[in-house]
């Protein structure tokens, strides 16, 4: 593995400089390996983590467990696939247990979610059925707990 | 009434710790980048913290046995065996302390008479010498050396003896210097200490974070366990410092002794926090493993920015402190830690806090952000080209 990758990871900075720096290498072979991770699809795209609660944006996520028939020749791919392609799709999972997909849906308004699970995706061939759950409150977001800890205002500034 | 000659002798005359002094300047400065900070940067892992909370939520708000719950000595005795070697009977070899520094204390109180002397190596964890003194000890310093990476020196211990020694006092890997023992010379000093008769109180704290090569513990060579007080804790590698829980492994005659003691003065360590030691020990060793990763690429880099701007700096092989030399910079220890805070918001620790060997050496923790130790080693370069360009045009006027 890219020893760029867990550098990325913890320090959540593509800078290429920033990244050569830490790493003692040139500016131009960082550049270099980021672009290979890019070509090679190992870094697919860049977002930032939001926290739900302090954006402006309303927005309705719903996680929706799916059942679909297998098919003789492309087993789950080519449904798994096709469900993936809606924009209003953010994450799909193969899953082990009592549904095939678990898919994560988002969109501007509930009725609008509701709409696109009963119009677009339900009624897909191959579909058996849907159980949609809507997200309440996020606590926890890639890693990242929605709430303040470790900072301790007493944690003296030099110690022995 | 004279309120000093209420105070004793031995305790008046104690110097206070440099990094005291240090800490009350930094505390002035909220805004300052510190790199002088002697505890992980991460929070305890949460199966830890949880499973100290779930103790409180039973209802465990009790003393334990004086020498610490059975459960916790158990696991101790499992992971001392496994990770150091030696086999430690859980109800004879084993006490739970308040921390290592409450095992330091108390292990020097039980073996000292007045007048007896300890060895230590010096630059060292700023308690070693008046925990000494408080025992009515004499403490010995022998220094390591930056030309050797601050590692073990047998042959300076050999050197430094004289009639009285009695206990050998160690801490590998070195706070501050990130120094280490290997075998060979852990060998020539358990030679050493057997013809000499010592005691050897081993402080091994920082053993699982440990970057190259195995730690070797100096009570698992031949003959060596009977005369060894291995001292450990949580505080380090399991990112556990507020929770103060350590403890000492040895024979049974020391541990009975260091018992006498603590009974009276501690009583127990808390409850809350053998719960969570017991946790940490049993489930910890991914978290362990995971900030030890993280530290020794963050080491890798503080170093090669040290090295980059001038100030000369050892690789540590161990715990998370780097530990430079400023004297190119024609500034001592102390004056460049108050200029470097002064003008450029950094924090680092003179290396004479930790003993008179410390001199012309700071002690930089790196347990601390990438975002923090890009910014602070960058000011600090800022800083030592300041220092160089006042050089220069002093040697021009």
């Amino acid at each position: 593995m890219s020893s760029l990758i867990p550098l990325l990871l913890e320090t959540a900075d593509p800078r290429p400089e920033r990244l050569a720096k830490i790493l003692g290498k040139d500016k131009a072979e960082v550049e270099r390996e980021l672009e290979e991770l890019r070509q090679d699809k190992t870094i697919l795209g860049w977002m930032p983590i939001l926290n739900p609660e302090k954006t402006d944006a309303e927005n309705v996520r719903a996680v929706i467990e799916v059942k679909i028939s297998p098919e003789r020749e492309g087993g789950f791919d080519r449904m798994a696939l096709r469900i993936s392609k809606f924009e209003e799709v953010e994450s799909c999972y193969l899953m082990s247990g009592g549904y095939d997909l678990l898919v994560f849906v988002s969109g501007k308004t509930l009725k609008s979610v509701a709409l696109f699970i009963s119009e677009r995706l339900a009624t897909i061939e191959g579909v058996l059925s849907t159980a949609t759950h809507f997200l309440l409150r996020p606590y926890k977001e890639q890693s990242h707990l929605l709430v303040q800890e470790g900072t301790i205002e007493e944690k003296p500034p030099v110690s022995a | 009434m004279n309120p000093e000659s209420y105070v004793a002798d031995h305790v008046r005359g104690l110097p206070r710790s440099g990094i005291r002094d240090f800490f009350a300047i930094v505390s002035e400065m909220p805004q300052a980048i510190s790199l002088g900070i002697g505890e992980p940067d991460f929070v305890t892992p949460w199966k830890i913290r949880e499973a100290s909370i779930f103790a409180l939520e039973k209802g465990k708000t009790s003393y334990t046995d004086n020498r610490g719950l059975l459960s916790l000595r158990k696991e101790i005795s499992r992971y001392v065996s496994s990770f150091f070697g030696p086999e430690y009977d859980p109800s004879s070899e084993i006490l739970v302390t308040v921390g290592v520094s409450e095992a330091i204390d108390v292990a020097l109180r039980s073996i000292l008479n007045p007048g007896d002397k300890v060895l230590y190596h010096e630059p060292c964890y700023v308690s070693y010498a008046p925990s000494v003194t408080l025992a009515f000890g004499e403490a010995i310093p022998v220094a390591t050396s930056p030309d050797n990476s601050f590692a073990l020196d047998p042959d300076a211990f050999e050197k430094a003896w004289e009639p009285g020694c009695k206990v050998l006092m160690l801490n590998f890997p070195t706070n501050p210097t990130g120094g280490t023992a290997d075998l060979e010379k852990l060998q020539r000093l358990a030679k050493f200490a057997v013809e000499k008769d010592l005691i050897v109180i081993s402080d091994e704290i920082y053993a699982e974070l440990t970057y190259e090569g195995e730690h070797v513990s100096l009570a698992s060579l031949p003959g060596m366990q009977e005369r060894t007080l291995l001292l450990h804790g949580f505080s380090k590698a399991f990112a556990m410092t507020g929770f103060r829980v350590g403890f000492a492994c040895g024979p049974d005659w020391l541990i009975d002794a260091m018992m006498k003691i603590h009974q009276y003065c501690m009583m127990c360590a808390p409850i809350l926090s053998q719960e969570a030691a017991i946790e940490a020990l049993a489930h910890g060793s991914d978290a362990v493993a995971k900030m030890k990763e993280q530290y020794f690429q963050r080491r890798n880099f503080v170093i090669r920015r040290f090295n980059e701007m001038g100030l000369t700096c050892h690789l540590p092989r161990g715990s998370f402190y780097a530990f430079p030399s400023v004297e190119e910079t024609g500034l001592n220890e102390v004056d460049f830690c108050h200029r470097l805070l002064r003008e450029k918001e950094v924090a680092v620790v003179p290396g004479t806090a930790f003993g008179p060997h410390g001199k012309n050496h700071v002690r930089a923790s790196f347990s601390t952000s990438y975002e923090k130790l890009v910014e602070a080693t960058d000011r600090i370069e800022l800083f030592v080209e300041i220092l160089a360009s006042e050089n220069q045009n002093r040697e021009v006027g």
